[in-house]
């Protein structure tokens, strides 16, 4: 094939189509649901019904005896397995609290799995699951976190860990304070919710003594490194493989216990072990996110400056410490400024383990929590000051004078350095855009006709781009096919187009005839994944630094054979031609790829094959910003509040497919919505889960959720990346709450009045009551 | 666990003959008996609309019928969408309108539409939100989808 058959598409900047449409819209999509393997078993959980409580035994006598049941295995059959390390490596403060795949002695959740059936089929295993007996005592539960912390295992209590941060001196800003303003805020408990549920393969091939794992996503590499760890295998013999992923959102493709069981099954068993999570299950073992209790006081100077921000928290972690370890403590004390310069600062969060599902990162960890808090908060400081919402926060806003700006903050390990950026310049920007001034009056005058109508606007700034590091790979062959291998993972976001469009750049090929490699860790040695909006930053720019390579050694093997410089050639289409002189001699990427083999006499002394690998290391994560603004009306008779209209703002830094990038910021504000207004796993006090079906937990449909008017800017490239890149995975969902609930108080006429998420009919209902509305 | 019975499915003009648990449901007949995994599974209690399929034409959430009660009827899913290399007209207006992104519930919404423009041609934009809000997307936040559903409405009436 000589040339490209269609007009090259696929530069930086174009909406292109996705490459990963047609299967999905044919139904050829591979789901770890839709992979088998000859003579596979079918593994069931067999879970706690006690949110905490002794194991006194546990009888399968039963469940063993049903036809088609191969084996049932409680925690004794596995005591040579280790409780579930963290992805980052160990840590022996937090080494305690770590959960095994089955429970030892104790449950500590409804949920909790005592108990693993075997069997030739799905629906065999599930009945013999309902038969094995577990006899567990009841202890007390704890469901609060901000309760008194109990014992743990007699060595510990359920404090697991206190995370402090900040700078200054806190006593003196307060003391010498015009004003301290003060909030108590709370962020419900509620999750990603991917509507795939999780699923995991594994097989044993014992020909070649490599294990096996189907249905990784997220973070291949770290879990295949965690389950060598854990089960003392060399990374050459543990290969996980992603195939599609029916959603992300932080909480799938860690490793949980149900998948180190079917890797330790298929090992001991000899045949490969199939699970499939079903939905109530994904709702009470799947992790949970989210809730926290926020005490935070702001020293507020008499122009408004707020110069002492002061914040103890209550992270309520659940049943154990899984994969991430403190993280969500992290990135909660660390992002909580956000893009104000709050001069003296303090956050002290209280990581507390409670008898609930575990729970670690949702979309936006940390930073979605910490801005609905610190917006609570800014609405509260205008309140007192009796200054307009908008004006409060210019007075704060860190300026374009002020950047790049270091904070004495950590953010999972990366020093807070907010990449240039100018906040008060876009803010001006999004107001001009809405018509703010405009809306203000109207709005005004629907409230004077008796309307609950307000409108709310909810600053942040994100983090992106998390390094330290990622590698790629790029390899034509001899008819100009190219393959990008990476150790990114694709979890639904358009990783695959992304990379495509990225490496298209510099090969001058089109996107369509570039094959993405993503999550197979026997085809790259290191990967990070896909989070923390990483994976088009870091992998991005290594694909893009390796095209530069392959593109430079192209340009001079082909400079050799038309006897010219390669100074004077480009890439065209996959074919290499003089710039000046287009229609000139010209080679296909595929005839160097094939000046290039190692047989080749033309090659010389270069090394065979038109292929690179280059790395990229980030110094500092990427910091984009924006805001969201909501205008809301509510139901006085329902409590029911309407999203009548919303608007996004945020500074991209550089788009690579703005229509992928804008369809990140609508889908996170779907679930931004879910969390302030539907979303809650509630529990009883003793400890039950209240929402494990979908007609429990409220996700938005397509009548709730806003489509959001956006502006997405490229005016401050990140000055950390080559290219300018920022990330896009989690802008949507991080200011949603914080706007609604500051609409939500316009709306009714009561500031402060939202003080917890979600803001049900039930909670808005009791608010206006309590005031007399 | 109980006798089988043996039934036929015809799944896209394909008649597929399985001997079937009356318990199995009819998702996971197509999907693990008939091979045809472009079904999937959200939920398990016709909630998320994810395992639509069209059964004598009209939209059925697979998970709440049984494999048994199929028995000779026609069903359609969203392997049978496209004719050949030409993709049909949801199919399209969805990759043109990025109204997927992970595409696990895309299926679900494809036949649920696939079956309302059929038996609608002329459905109004309200309508049209009232029947997709019966399914359930983590991803898109809908709009696109609603694009889409739009697009492909406005091309197949144009065409026929």
């Amino acid at each position: 094939m000589a040339t490209a058959t269609n007009r090259m598409l696929g530069h930086l900047g174009d909406s292109v189509d996705r490459l990963e449409d047609p299967p999905l819209v044919t139904g050829k999509g591979r789901f770890v649901g839709d992979i088998n393997f000859p003579d596979q078993l079918h593994m069931r959980i067999v879970r706690s019904a006690y949110a905490h409580g002794k194991i006194k035994s546990v009888d399968t006598s039963a469940a063993e005896a049903v036809p088609g049941v191969v084996a049932v295995w409680t925690t004794t059959d596995i005591d040579d397995v280790p409780p579930i390390d963290f992805r980052e490596g160990s840590d022996p403060t937090l080494a305690l609290f770590r959960q095994y795949p089955l429970a030892r002695e104790l449950v500590r959740y409804v949920g909790d799995p005592v108990a693993a059936v075997f069997a030739e089929d799905p629906y065999t295993a599930e009945d013999a699951a309902e038969l094995v007996v577990l006899d567990i005592e009841p202890l007390p539960p704890l469901i609060n976190a901000d309760d008194t912390p109990q014992d743990f295992k007699g060595k510990a209590t359920t404090e697991a860990a206190i995370v402090e941060q900040g700078y200054g001196d806190i006593d003196e800003t307060f003391a010498n304070a015009y004003k301290v303003v003060e909030v108590d805020v709370k962020v419900s408990r509620h999750t990603g919710v991917p509507m795939e549920c999780r699923g995991a393969i594994g097989r044993y091939d014992e020909a070649r003594d490599v294990l096996e794992m189907y249905g990784a996503a997220k973070v291949p590499h770290r879990n295949r490194d965690t389950l060598c760890r854990m089960l003392n295998r060399p990374a050459s013999g543990v290969h996980l493989f992603e195939g599609h992923t029916g959603g992300g959102f932080g909480i799938r493709g860690e490793l949980y216990p149900e998948d180190v069981l079917v890797c330790v099954a298929a090992l001991r068993l000899g045949r490969p072990v199939k699970w499939i999570e079903d939905r109530q299950e994904h709702l009470m073992a799947a992790n949970h996110s989210r809730q926290q209790r926020h005490i935070i006081r702001a020293a507020v100077a008499e122009d408004g400056e707020v110069v002492g921000l002061d914040d103890e928290l209550y992270l309520d972690q659940g049943g154990y410490i899984r994969t991430h370890g403190t993280r969500v403590a992290n990135m909660t004390t660390g992002t909580l400024p956000g893009p104000y310069r709050f001069p003296v600062y303090r956050s002290i969060c209280h990581f507390r383990l409670t008898n609930k599902t575990p729970a670690a990162t949702y979309r936006s960890p940390g930073r979605c929590e910490s801005t609905f808090v610190r917006e609570r908060l800014m609405d509260a400081v205008a309140e007192a000051m009796k200054m307009d919402p908008i004006a409060v926060r210019r007075r704060n806003l860190i300026s374009l004078e002020e950047m790049p700006y270091g904070r004495a903050l950590d953010v999972l390990g990366d020093s807070v350095e907010h990449d240039p950026g100018d906040y008060a310049g876009l803010l001006d920007q999004g107001l001009a855009q809405i018509g703010w001034d405009d809306l203000q009056k109207e709005l005004a005058e629907r409230r004077a006709n008796g309307e609950m109508v307000g409108a709310g606007i909810s600053m942040f700034f994100e983090k992106s781009g998390l390094g330290p590091s990622d590698a790629a790979k790029i390899f034509v062959d001899n008819e100009g096919f190219i393959e990008v291998v990476t150790g990114g993972a694709s979890i639904g976001q358009g990783f695959e187009t992304a990379m495509a469009q990225i490496a298209a750049e510099d090969l001058g090929t089109d996107y369509r005839r570039i094959r993405v490699v993503h999550g197979q860790t026997n085809r790259i040695d290191y990967g990070v994944g896909a989070h923390a909006s990483r994976a088009t930053v870091l992998t991005g720019t290594a694909v893009s630094l390796t095209a530069q390579a392959v593109r430079a050694k192209a340009l001079d093997m082909a400079a050799e054979l038309l006897q010219t410089n390669a100074d004077s050639l480009t890439i065209t289409d996959g074919v290499v031609h003089s710039k000046d002189n287009p229609g000139g001699p010209s080679l296909t990427l595929g005839e160097i790829a094939e000046a290039l083999i190692p047989t080749s006499k033309l090659r010389g002394d270069r090394e065979p094959y038109l292929k690179g690998e280059k790395w990229f290391h980030i110094d500092h994560q990427t910091y984009p910003y924006g805001h969201h603004i909501a205008v809301v009306t509510v139901d006085p008779d329902t409590g029911g509040v309407e999203i009548e209209k919303y608007f996004i703002a945020y500074d991209i830094g550089r788009s690579i497919n703005p229509k992928m990038i804008e369809g990140q910021l609508v889908g996170g504000l779907a679930q931004g919505v879910g969390g302030a207004l539907f979303e809650e796993f509630t529990y009883s006090e003793a400890g039950d889960p209240q929402a494990v079906t979908f007609a429990d937990y409220l996700m938005p449909t397509l009548q709730e959720t806003p489509d959001p008017e956006i502006l997405l800017t490229e005016d401050f490239p990140s000055i950390r990346t080559p290219l300018g890149i920022k990330g896009a995975g989690e802008a949507g969902i991080t200011g949603a709450a914080g706007a609604i609930a500051s609409a939500i108080d316009n709306a009714i006429g009561i500031p402060g009045a939202v003080t917890e998420t979600p803001v049900t009919p039930q909670r808005l209902k009791k608010i206006l009551s309590e005031h007399g509305k | 666990m109980s006798d089988k019975k043996d039934i036929t499915l015809t799944i896209n003009g394909r008649d597929h003959n399985v001997s079937v648990d009356p318990r199995w449901t009819l998702a996971d007949v197509i999907r693990d008996h008939c091979g045809q995994t472009g079904t999937h599974l959200g939920c398990e209690h016709g909630i998320c609309g994810a395992c639509t399929v069209l059964v004598d034409d009209a939209p059925v959430r697979s998970c709440l019928m049984f494999g048994v009660q199929a028995d000779s009827k026609k069903i359609r899913t969203v392997e049978g969408l496209a004719k050949g290399e030409e993709y049909h007209p949801l199919q399209k207006a969805f990759m043109e309108n990025h109204a997927l992104q992970c595409g696990y519930c895309t299926p679900g919404f494809l036949m649920l539409a696939t079956g309302i423009l059929e038996a609608q041609p002329d459905i109004s934009d309200d309508e049209l939100n009232d029947v997709l809000s019966s399914n359930l997307c983590r991803c898109t936040g809908y709009a696109n989808i609603v694009k889409a559903v739009r697009a492909a409405r406005d091309e197949m009436k144009a065409a026929s």
